[in-house]
């Protein structure tokens, strides 16, 4: 499986997913500069975290613009599978490849902390390796994570099946208490329609190693690898 | 001429931001304020003339980048 990972100026967990993938892969991605409007063809995209352009305007603005999330959007559209991690899935959201908006935590304040997860569905191409329903415990690391959609577009996810994954307690209860940003319904993860492209903002690239936490989100590579080979 | 844009959060989207800068004047003795909403001003230099073409393309600037609508509105003023 050969995966593109987007670098931006600001990117900073280009390298985290790059050792994600190669642990599963055994492959190196191929790294894509924000100009390049072309790049060669991938089974996957992953748009990493950091602050791209700074963060400026509103997180994830001005690379939602960018040459190569142009080209992006077009193999979206061929159903190339996007994957966009914190502020790859503000880039995304702002792209118009999913739905709703990040924004400013409701606390105001950055949040850095392990955070645990609800699977809402194992059918996907990035969560067949989990159960419904699973709590898994990966970190998060934003100011900008609070998911906010009308109510129409959130009653068309939640009746869709877009909801990927939702913050939780320890024990799996979702009500609130495990939600780090405010996200409305406790939404952590969403799939576009077809469930090619997914956005979360917890990092599965900082749960790989046990020495470093836990290995919670290895699984989300293997079940790409599984799918895309 | 030039381009006042002003971007701000539509109502009942929530502002942590205009909260707690309403908590902080009302600390400092400003009781009398009440919800407070922030939001963002950008003056754009335009070569451009025509007022009418002028507030298409800044309303097109608007859609595009500018503002996100899902829970930003945005209005317009040209001066010169």
């Amino acid at each position: 499986m050969k995966a593109a990972i987007l670098v931006f100026p600001g990117s900073n967990r280009e390298g985290d997913v790059a050792q994600a993938l190669e642990l599963v892969t055994g492959q190196k991605p191929t790294m894509v500069w924000h100009g390049d409007g072309d790049f060669e063809k991938t089974d996957l995209i992953v748009v990493p975290g950091g602050f791209s352009y700074g963060d400026y305007l509103r997180c994830g603005a001005m690379a939602a613009q960018s040459p190569v999330m142009a080209e992006v959007k077009r193999r979206a559209a061929q159903g190339v599978p996007v994957l966009g991690i914190c502020n790859g899935f503000q880039i995304v959201a702002e792209a118009g490849l999913l739905p709703g908006v990040l924004m400013r935590n409701e606390n105001l304040k950055f949040v850095c902390t392990d955070v645990h997860l609800k699977v809402e569905t194992s059918q996907s191409l990035f969560t067949n390796r989990y159960q419904a329903g699973q709590v898994i415990k990966v970190p998060v690391a934003h100011a900008e994570g609070n998911y906010f959609a009308d109510a129409d577009t959130l009653k068309r996810l939640e009746d869709r099946g877009q909801i990927a994954f939702r913050y939780c307690a320890p024990d799996g209860t979702v009500d609130g208490t495990g939600n780090p940003n405010g996200s409305i319904n406790n939404i952590a993860g969403i799939f576009n329609e077809t469930k090619t492209v997914l956005g979360l903002m917890p990092h599965p690239e900082n749960a790989i190693e046990s020495l470093f936490g836990g290995t919670d989100g290895k699984a989300l590579f293997e079940g790409i690898v599984e799918a895309l080979s | 001429m030039k381009a006042r844009v002003h971007v701000t959060l539509k109502n009942g989207v929530l502002d942590p931001q205009g909260k707690a800068i309403g908590h902080s004047l009302n600390r400092l003795g400003f009781p009398e304020v009440g919800d407070v909403r922030q939001g963002k001003y950008i003056e754009l230099e335009l070569a451009e003339t025509d007022k009418a073409k002028a507030k298409a393309r800044v309303d097109e600037m608007c859609r595009k980048l500018l503002a996100n609508t899902v829970i930003e509105n945005y209005s317009i003023e040209l001066v010169g």
